[in-house]
């Protein structure tokens, strides 16, 4: 039973869960909640829940439960998705968990962040069957082998939560928590129009996501969905571009393990500029414009 | 109905988080104490529905030593009718809250769990949704608008591409995200007046808890601070920069 089950909202979060459960050093199987799972991550089987949209958190764990409890440890990708139903899943099995796992020390004992990410911790489970939540960005690149064997899950969920509604933001960009280039705005956006016309304009030129502050979520200028921080989506894109953003804490929590930093803010002092590798002093409403008009191909 | 709201005492989230000198906890010595912001949103949602219908009735509970207390107290203050502390000084894990709380929620058979999606300190988000599970109750995480009617939840919440709508019976468990209200400010008088409401503190043993942690935290540290880059002119300067020093920006 010493053996790991990687559940993976789709194909794109299998890599980073078959990466971490290399590091963890067990035998794996990873079973995708929608589409289909690569075949060659390692994993001794592979299977797929093939729903088309994954059930409300009460049934997705009435079906998972069963199945889930053949395994020592589950882990999943600490989205929003899999915040909301594997703690349900773990005290379902009885089972303690760690959220947001960045490294893995021993088979029980993780690296993750605390406190807005102002603290780095080890914790050490004692348990012989946890559940884990893994943040993607942490882990990638898993050693490619081998030809998975194909796996029926049953699955059969049970519950009498119904979804009514669902509002997706407009598609059309790269997902911000896997994108190459995030471009994000604040405060002084001032609404969703100019938003979306200078940040989302950037994102385009550069073929990137767009990201936001909660203050810029707060004040309608950004979907729910672009915000980048501590309670929001962690994000370590190649280059994050930060406009009229002060870096708080809990932003900085999100983006911090970005490769590339560049901070555009009329505050010479904006604690953003600490963290940032090029740091510009200038009106946004001057600079991402000219930004723009200078990239275009 | 009557409402449990569960909260946690935490850091201030603008206050600075350092390592104690021994680097086995933070160093609390400038800290001011905060009724956790996600649990301030529950309890503020709470009364919002008490203000509507007199007939809710909102108990918050905490999970401490006696420093907890004002929170609790200050809960009260915003309008919860009565207030309990589990005593307990060891730390629990996240599912031994969830456990202690399923013993409150049988003695207090409230219609609705209402509390924060996670705890800014160690930033776990699962306390709510073991407790759900454990009590075989529906959840609505991250919750940005929710509605009653004919005893049944209508919770608009937060996902990873936008939001839904989900729709079940109670009782249930809803844990609250940012943009569900922003809290009132209570002046001094208010948490001097709530001082006569009740505050009644039990044992483990008297809810017939345990203390179970299973996940410990084995060491702490600082992580390296990200040090500055430089500060470019000009967009040319920074168009330069990103394409000569990190080969970014090809054209
Ligand atoms: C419990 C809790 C959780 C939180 N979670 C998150 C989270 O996940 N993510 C998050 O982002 N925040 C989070 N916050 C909020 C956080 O504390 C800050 O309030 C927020 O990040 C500030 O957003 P901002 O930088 O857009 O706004 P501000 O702090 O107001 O900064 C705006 C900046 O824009 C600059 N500026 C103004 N005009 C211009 C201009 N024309 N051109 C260029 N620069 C300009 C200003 O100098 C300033 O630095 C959380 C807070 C709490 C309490």
């Amino acid at each position: 039973m010493s053996r790991a089950l990687l559940l993976a909202h789709d194909a794109s979060e299998c890599e980073p869960l078959a990466a971490f459960a290399q590091a963890l050093g067990l035998p794996f199987d990873i079973v995708t909640i929608t589409g289909d799972c690569p075949q060659d991550l390692g994993a001794e089987s592979i299977g797929s829940l093939m729903v088309g949209d994954p059930p409300p958190a009460d049934s997705l764990c009435s079906g998972l439960r069963g199945f889930a409890a053949n395994y020592s440890v589950v882990a999943g990708a600490a989205t929003m998705f899999g915040k909301d139903y594997l703690p349900r899943l773990a005290a379902l099995l009885d089972r303690p968990m760690v959220s947001d796992v960045v490294g893995v020390v021993d088979p029980k004992t993780f690296t993750r962040p605390m406190f807005a990410g102002n603290i780095t911790a080890d914790v050490r489970v004692n348990a012989d069957a946890f559940v884990v939540s893994v943040r993607a960005t942490a882990f990638s690149n898993p050693v490619r082998s081998g030809q998975s064997a194909p796996m029926q899950v049953a699955f059969d969920p049970q519950g009498v939560t119904k979804r009514t509604g669902k509002s997706e933001s407009a598609g059309g960009r790269p997902d911000l928590a896997q994108a190459k280039v995030v471009v994000s705005g604040g405060r002084p956006l001032k609404d969703a129009v100019t938003f979306e016309r200078l940040i989302g304009g950037l994102a385009d030129l550069l073929g990137g996501a767009a990201g936001a502050t909660r203050a810029a979520v707060d004040s309608g200028i950004a979907p729910n969905d672009l915000q980048v921080g501590q309670t929001g989506k962690i994000v370590a894109p190649e280059l994050y571009i930060a406009a009229g953003i002060s870096g708080s804490t809990q932003h900085m929590a999100g983006m911090k393990e970005s490769k590339v930093i560049v901070a555009i803010n009329t505050d010479p002092e904006a604690p953003i500029f600490d963290i940032a590798d090029y740091g510009l002093v200038q009106d946004l409403f001057v600079a991402i414009p000219e930004l723009m008009s200078k990239i275009k191909p | 109905m009557k409402v449990l709201v569960p909260l946690k005492r935490v850091p201030d989230p603008y206050s600075r988080i350092r390592l104690a000198p021994d680097g086995a906890a933070i160093d609390t010595t400038a800290i001011k104490f905060e009724i956790n912001p996600f649990d301030e949103i529950a309890v503020e949602e709470a009364v919002r529905m008490k203000e509507r219908d007199a007939s809710v009735e909102i108990v918050v509970v905490s999970i401490g030593s006696a420093e907890c207390e004002e929170q609790l107290r200050k809960a009260l203050a915003i309008g919860a009718d009565r207030a309990i502390r589990v005593d307990c000084a060891e730390t629990l894990d996240s599912l031994g809250v969830a456990k202690v709380l399923v013993r409150v929620v049988e003695r207090e058979s409230p219609n609705l769990v209402l509390m924060g999606k996670q705890a800014i300190d160690d930033d776990n988000n699962q306390a709510g949704q073991m407790l759900a599970a454990l009590l075989d109750w529906p959840q609505a995480t991250f919750a940005s608008k929710i509605e009653f009617n004919d005893g049944r939840a209508t919770v608009t919440r937060e996902t990873d591409t936008g939001q839904e709508t989900l729709e079940f019976p109670l009782p249930a468990v809803i844990t609250t995200d940012l943009r569900l209200n922003e809290p009132r400010y209570v002046a001094l008088p208010g948490i001097i007046k709530a001082r006569t409401k009740p505050l009644e503190s039990l044992t483990l043993a008297d809810l017939g808890a345990q203390q179970e942690c299973r996940v410990a935290v084995v060491s702490m540290r600082q992580p390296p601070p990200r040090t500055a880059g430089r500060r470019v002119n000009s967009v040319d300067e920074l168009i330069e920069a990103l394409r000569v020093e990190k080969g970014l920006l090809k054209s």
